[in-house]
């Protein structure tokens, strides 16, 4: 086990440790500590040049006010190697009515060369019942990035619904090693169409569509990688 | 007779307990020292029920759902022993008597603890009053699985209102998942159990009707908010009982042309609103929360959870009516039969259209709203000001008519200059706005009030209820306490004065002070806020005749005022009585100061 990932598990059991301690209290429901698990995806895509499976889940144990939460993604081809995977670990507490600030640590296993970072965030819902995660990110080499997520639920019929999202990662200077370009990296659009059998349990079909962008799509043809891939996906939501 | 009074011999014998006097000594000061007194033995256990032939966990006291009637005298000492045969610790609660504090159940206040398992509480209160109330659990979320029951007290002086029969009521709602599920799922999903969002074909329907515009700008003003005008009910998935039975069960009482039959309804609902009517057969209001009101003809009435109305009906044809009882966001029924004779069904009606809160359930007239730009409302279309409606909601104060006459509860429209309310003309009102949301007709319902009730019926609204017995204390009310009634309907968080239940600010009240009691509700739900301990007296327009009630309803967005004297002295639950609303911490300690006389006097 690097050091790197040593560090990653003593700080995820720290802060999970220190939150649900501080959780503890025998009153009325505010302070009941409650636990939320999702795969927001968990799905196959099929695409031109490459098929994978990838995942985006989330979770976390807590009160209304503070939580331990953990997020990962990742991409694991049909065939080769783990492409991509990174886990966070956050101490997220409640600053206003929508919006919880997240504070914590990043770890990403692949792509190498692996990385840690401090995370610093922000995650909630925005006028017009926009989800949005925005978050810092510094690697233990001082390395500085920030991603941009957003998603948006509209119900064609209460079971029935279509999900737009939208994700920007930028860099602030390039990690070459890691094919990232400083300035806009890569954006990633999708389209997702679920239907909800139950709230917990949503098979969906869509499509997702990734392009690297500037210096990082040169650094990705440099290595004779496609800089955009289109798939179709399929997968599961679900949560408990 | 009655299923009821089957059912209550039945458990009575079941819990081993039948009803027997006894000398109790009675230790409490100011009490004669030697009291006849009634005893029951009530247990508090698990087990199962069936509702319409669906069979479901429950949690029970005396061996049913819902519990036994408790037939009790004005004046008679009762003695409760209650003991816990489940594996968690219980309590009750008795809803709406004027008791000593560690009597009330409520564990965590006036001393009073949980029963623990195994464990035997005795409950000793002499009756102060007379009229229709209930008891339930006071513990996590039990009540929800059926532990609720109907008291009867009867007064010592011969009821002013004579019935041939008498029948207990008790409307619920049952959920067959566990409460905790519930709880964690509304947590993790606020609109888990809304089953009637907003949809694209919604949006097409209503740009069809009102215009591509004004969709557009009715989705952005929620939007803005992020808030959901379709979220009247928070939890579904309910069936709807009507004394443990459900719609198929069809609980019947009997009755003979011409008859009179009084009928004690209970809202015993976890969460549940109801608008509550018999086809074809108006009722008299006699009773609010127990307390006697001149008599009011009513074809339905909508009830907040805790509420409880006395009704007389004198049904005249040799027929069946249908006792029908909608929960506000229609999502099922409650319905009970009376009938001549038994197996008799009358007509079903329709579910009447589900409701859509409209801009004026966001309480336009209030501040702290998080996200709402009071700015941008002057341009709003002022969704559902149509006021000429609101006569026949059930809100305090909400009748224009009465506009003129004293304190006007809640709407207090000098107020609302203070924001830039420049759509709120009320010139305007009764007249048809261009809004996506303003005009209700019959299959369509527009704004929390609006149950659907058909034009030339009466349906009972606060301002009607008018106390039988004139008040005893007059004094006007030294000083207005503020009690706003908050939520992040999006978090599933609510709370009272900012502050959640165990982070709460006490409230403290003087023995003997007469306050105001301000309720604001900041938010999109109504709540029926009870108060343990006292009667409050609800500032609808009378003066002398004040209603007295232990639990008010306060309409999405409305201010509503109540009067209280605070003659129990303790440390009250003070607390919405939407069960998760509970849970989730909306609720607070109402304290009263001690008694500044000598303790042993006798009474008060």
């Amino acid at each position: 086990m690097s050091t790197g990932s040593r560090l990653a598990l003593a700080s995820l059991a720290l802060v999970c440790t220190a939150t649900v301690a501080r959780a503890q209290s025998p009153d009325h429901g505010h302070a009941t500590v409650l636990t939320f698990f999702q795969a927001e995806q968990f799905e196959y895509r099929y695409g031109k040049h490459a098929r994978s499976f990838n995942w985006d889940l989330q979770g976390w144990i807590g009160t209304d006010d503070e939580k331990f939460w953990f997020k990962s993604e990742g991409e694991l081809p049909t065939q080769g190697p783990l492409e991509e995977a990174e886990v966070q670990a956050l101490y997220s507490w409640r600053i206003s009515d929508f919006f919880d600030a997240q504070a914590g640590i990043r770890y990403d296993y692949r792509p190498g060369p692996q990385r840690g970072f401090a995370v610093l965030g922000i995650q909630g819902l925005a006028p017009q019942f926009f989800e949005v995660d925005a978050a810092l990110f510094v690697s233990h080499k001082g390395e500085v990035s920030a991603r941009l997520k957003g998603e948006y639920d509209l119900n064609i019929t209460q079971s029935l619904i279509l999900q737009p999202s939208a994700e920007i990662n930028l860099a602030a200077q390039n990690v070459r090693g890691r094919g990232i370009g400083a300035g806009i990296s890569d954006i990633e659009l999708g389209l997702r169409l679920r239907y909800e059998i139950t709230r917990e349990f949503a098979p969906y079909i869509g499509v997702n569509w990734e392009r690297k962008l500037f210096r990082s799509a040169r650094f990705a043809r440099d290595e004779s990688e496609a800089a955009g891939s289109l798939s179709v996906v399929a997968g599961l939501r679900f949560w408990f | 007779m009655s299923n009821q009074d089957l059912s209550r011999r039945t458990a009575l014998k079941l819990a081993a307990g039948a009803a027997g006097v006894a000398g109790i000594y009675a230790i409490y000061p100011g009490r004669r020292a030697f009291a006849a007194a009634t005893e029951y033995n009530l247990a508090v256990e698990s087990g199962r029920i069936t509702v319409d032939g669906i069979s479901s966990n429950a949690k029970m006291i005396g061996g049913s759902v819902p519990a036994p009637t408790l037939r009790w005298r004005e004046g008679e000492e009762v003695v409760i022993y209650a003991t816990n045969r489940m594996n968690e610790p219980t309590s009750i609660h008795w809803h709406g008597l004027l008791l000593a504090g560690v009597m009330d159940g409520a564990p965590g206040f006036n001393g009073y603890v949980a029963i623990q398992p195994g464990e035997t509480y005795t409950y000793r209160f002499q009756l102060r009053q007379s009229g229709t109330y209930w008891y339930h659990s006071h513990s996590a979320m039990q009540e929800q699985m059926g532990m609720y029951g109907a008291i009867v007290i009867a007064p010592k002086e011969p009821e002013t209102a004579a019935a041939d029969r008498d029948y207990v009521v008790v409307l619920s709602d049952h959920t067959r998942e566990d409460p905790r599920r519930v709880f964690a799922n509304l947590k993790a999903d606020a609109g888990y159990y809304n089953r009637g969002k907003r949809t694209l074909l919604d949006f097409f329907r209503d740009a069809k009707r009102d215009g591509l515009d004004a969709t557009i700008k009715d989705r952005k003003e929620w939007g803005d908010m992020r808030m959901d005008p379709t979220d009247l009910a928070d939890v579904t998935g309910y069936a709807f009982l009507v004394n443990g039975k459900g719609p198929a069960d069809n609980w019947t009482g009997l009755f003979k042309p011409g008859e009179r039959v009084r009928l004690r309804i209970i809202n015993a609902s976890a969460m549940s609103f109801f608008d509550v009517r018999i086809p074809g057969l108006p009722m008299t209001i006699l009773s609010a929360d127990g307390q006697n009101v001149q008599p009011v003809r009513v074809d339905e009435f909508r009830f907040g959870v805790g509420e409880t109305y006395d009704v007389m009906v004198m049904p005249r044809e040799d027929r069946a009516y249908t006792l029908f009882a909608e929960p506000i966001d229609r999502s099922g029924y409650a319905r009970a039969t009376l009938a001549p004779r038994e197996g008799m069904q009358g007509e079903i009606p329709a579910l009447r259209p589900r409701t859509i809160l409209t801009m004026e359930d966001m309480g336009m007239a209030h501040g702290g709203m998080a996200g709402m730009d009071h700015s941008k409302m002057g341009s709003a279309p002022m969704a559902g000001m149509d006021h000429s409606k609101m006569g026949s909601a059930p809100m305090a104060g909400m009748d224009h008519s009465k506009m003129g006459s004293a304190p006007m509860a809640g709407m207090d429209h000098s107020k609302m200059g203070s924001a830039p309310m420049a759509g709120m003309d009320h010139s305007k009102m009764g007249q048809t706005m261009p809004s996506s949301a303003t005009a209700a007709t019959p299959d369509r319902a527009v704004g929390w009030g609006d149950a659907g009730t058909r034009p030339g019926e009466k349906a009972l609204s606060y301002a009607d209820l008018r106390s039988a017995r004139k008040a005893t204390d007059v004094r006007p009310p030294t000083h207005e306490i503020e009690v706003r009634l908050n939520g992040i309907m999006e978090r599933y968080m609510w709370n009272i004065n900012g502050k959640p239940f165990g982070q709460e600010d006490a409230i403290r009240v003087a023995y003997g002070d007469r306050v105001r009691i301000k309720y604001i509700n900041t938010t999109m739900m109504a709540h029926p806020m009870h108060l343990h301990g006292m009667f409050v007296e609800l500032e609808n327009g009378q003066t002398e005749r004040m209603p007295r009630k232990h639990v008010t309803v306060v309409p999405p967005g409305k201010e509503v005022s109540v009067v209280v004297t605070a003659d129990e002295p303790g440390e009250w639950p003070f607390h919405c009585h939407l069960l998760y609303h509970m849970e989730a911490g909306m609720m607070t300690r109402f304290i009263v100061g001690p008694k500044q006389q000598a303790k042993t006097e006798a009474g008060k």
